[in-house]
């Protein structure tokens, strides 16, 4: 009630009214001034009323609108006992006495009072919880485009971490030096590109592959990686086979190899090992990244992004039974675990 | 120059190096390629062993990066009368935005990966020309006072440009204390406490006149924060506070060093700050 101005209330009901005073007249009791003049006092009387004691009681419509049960009879009662009193006084007539007089009219007056009152309020209560309704609609759906805009944004910064400028144009470098030296080698560095950005550009966020397709997608990174640092790259992956159909959700890994490449074995001079394993404990999936790299810098900075993006999709599908360590040994080596549930998906 | 001109590679890409020695033999068949390495400290480390005409360094090493393997070298380079000149460099990099922005300001010879032959041949024909005005003015004119010579000062005014923040630096709070954890305590060090900063591994140790601290905030993110009329940066690795410092001598190979009040440690200026030091 609160969200319509009051003025444009108060103009509907002084509509409604008038409308109550020409049929009064069309049924020729009294004439159409004085009808006006008694319909304008009560009905705004009960308007008022109405409005003041409904604004005071009732906070919360879903709830709490069956008040209007006892308000509105209460308040057409009060009502067309002020607004009839005040008319009479206006007009110096006689009519209210005339109505006391006879009974059956007075008990038709106010039927029609309270008919009207019941009508207007349920049309201003149904108007204004329309306006709620479409208000709260318009709300929902700026919520709803602000989160997509947010994933979308979260979405484009993940892409470009993976398709990094830098990780592209140096693979593309290697691959122009390859065409030269060893084409057939060169046709098989450009194969992994092929697909390491076919499955980066359709990786859906939200669906599973097999962990032996999961593992394919990482060899074909670590292929790419090792034609760029020859010998300074040693790679293990290590995937019993009765493992292989388990599934998992889409390049999980994916960030934590790049993170053990990019900031582990990358910066190290004399390069380093990274190996890959996964081990079913029970029902628990645990999947291992790990490298003998330079360790884990004070400030995990870029790191930091594909590690709050795994543990997020972590916790999104398996709630709290996915997990996602990091562990540092002081000589060097880091291992990132990531724990969840063999099968079952999070409700 | 009668010989041949020399290069060093320094590409941490095996094939990369391969490739690039062997366009550079299209390119420039009179350079010889007398070395080539992996990472940035070796870069410097040959370098002054084979002391080449021309560097081709990789920006992204692992060790140390091409760029400050550039200054360590220049802060190394012997500059003894009737040494050689500061090699040229040229930087070689994959993708980097505002390093390229750098280069193109500084005059800076630099070649994008992969390496297109037409751009590697415009590269060799200006070094080229670089060394061969360098040889006629090492003929015509000996300067024997100088402390460093053209090529070098040149190559250090540009590595402090290029060093300099290039992208728009946000604007930082000023510290007033650096909280160091001592313990399993936060203790609060007054910034005017500080005699320097020295960046140590994967740490920045903090040195007052009593105590050293270990802080993990590296010193490229710490140095915005300082008032830098006070805080100066004389090295790579070294920010001392100027109120600190005593006296400033050079050696007889020209290293500036700095002994300061309250803490016996002596500095070491790189040429690229040395700048910095005049008397008035």
């Amino acid at each position: 009630m609160q969200h319509a101005p009051t003025l444009k209330r108060f103009l509907q009901a002084v509509a409604f009214n008038t409308v109550i005073a020409i049929g009064i007249s069309a049924f020729g009791q009294y004439t159409l001034a004085s009808n006006l003049v008694f319909s304008q006092c009560i009905g705004l009387s009960i308007w008022a009323l109405i409005d003041v004691v409904q604004y005071k009681l009732i906070r919360q419509y879903d709830t709490q609108w069956r008040r209007l049960l006892w308000i509105v009879p209460t308040a057409v009662v009060l009502g067309y006992g002020l607004g009839s009193t005040l008319a009479s006084a206006m007009l110096a007539s006689h009519d209210s006495a005339r109505w006391f007089d006879e009974p059956a009219k007075l008990l038709g007056f106010l039927f029609v009072s309270l008919a009207a009152g019941g009508v207007i309020t349920y049309f201003f209560l149904s108007r204004e919880q329309l306006a709620a309704a479409r208000l709260s609609l318009a709300h929902t759906q700026a919520q709803a485009e602000a989160a997509q805009r947010q994933a979308a944004e979260s979405q484009l910064t993940l892409l470009q971490s993976q398709l990094e400028p830098h990780m592209l144009f140096n693979t593309l470098a290697n691959l122009r030096a390859l065409i030269e030296q060893d084409p057939a080698r060169a046709q098989a560095m450009l194969d992994h590109l092929v697909a390491y950005l076919r499955a980066t550009l359709n990786a859906s966020r939200t669906t599973l592959h097999p962990l032996h397709v999961e593992f394919d997608r990482l060899r074909d990174y670590l292929a790419l990686m090792q034609v760029r640092m020859g010998a300074r790259l040693r790679c293990a992956l290590d995937l019993p086979p009765e493992l292989a159909d388990v599934p998992v959700p889409t390049l999980l890994l994916q960030p934590l190899v790049e993170n053990a490449i990019q900031h582990g074995l990358e910066p190290k001079v004399e390069g380093g090992a990274i190996t890959v394993q996964a081990r079913l404990h029970g029902d628990t999936l645990t999947l291992e990244v790990l490298d003998t790299g330079v360790g884990l810098p004070p400030d995990l900075g870029s790191a930091g992004f594909g590690l709050t993006q795994v543990r997020e999709r972590l916790a999104t599908l398996y709630g709290a039974q996915g997990a996602l360590e990091l562990m540092s040994s002081s000589t060097g080596s880091t291992m990132v675990r990531a724990t969840f549930p063999c099968s079952k998906i999070a409700p | 120059m009668t010989d041949a001109p020399t290069a060093l590679i320094a590409e941490d890409e095996p094939l990369l190096a391969a490739a690039l020695q062997a366009e550079l033999a299209r390119a420039w068949p009179e350079l010889r390629v007398v070395a080539s390495v992996g990472d940035g400290h070796s870069a410097v480390t040959q370098a002054l062993q084979c002391l080449p005409d021309v560097l081709f360094l990789d920006i992204q090493m692992p060790g140390l990066s091409g760029l400050d393997a550039a200054v360590e070298l220049a802060d190394a380079w012997p500059t003894a009368p009737g040494s050689k000149p500061f090699p040229a460099l040229v930087f070689v990099t994959a993708f980097d935005h505002y390093a390229v922005q750098a280069f193109e300001a500084q005059a800076v010879d630099y070649l994008l990966k992969p390496v297109q032959p037409a751009r590697l041949q415009k590269t060799v024909s200006k070094v080229a020309l670089t060394l061969a005005m360098q040889a006629q003015s090492a003929t015509k004119e000996i300067t024997p006072s100088a402390h460093l010579g053209p090529a070098l000062q040149t190559t250090l005014d540009q590595l402090r440009a290029l060093l300099a923040p290039i992208a728009p630096q946000p604007a930082m709070p000023r510290l007033s204390q650096i909280q160091v954890s001592v313990g399993g305590a936060i203790r609060m060090v007054p910034l005017q406490e500080v005699i320097y900063f020295e960046a140590a591994d994967k740490y920045v140790r903090v040195l007052t006149v009593q105590h050293e601290y270990l802080i993990r905030t590296p010193l490229k993110e710490l140095l915005p924060q300082l008032d830098a009329d006070v805080f100066w940066r004389i090295h790579r690795g070294t920010v001392v506070n100027v109120r600190c410092i005593d006296t400033i001598s050079r050696d007889e190979a020209g290293k500036l060093s700095l002994s300061l009040k309250g803490h016996a440690d002596k500095l070491i200026v790189s040429r690229l700050y040395a700048g910095l030091f005049k008397a008035m």
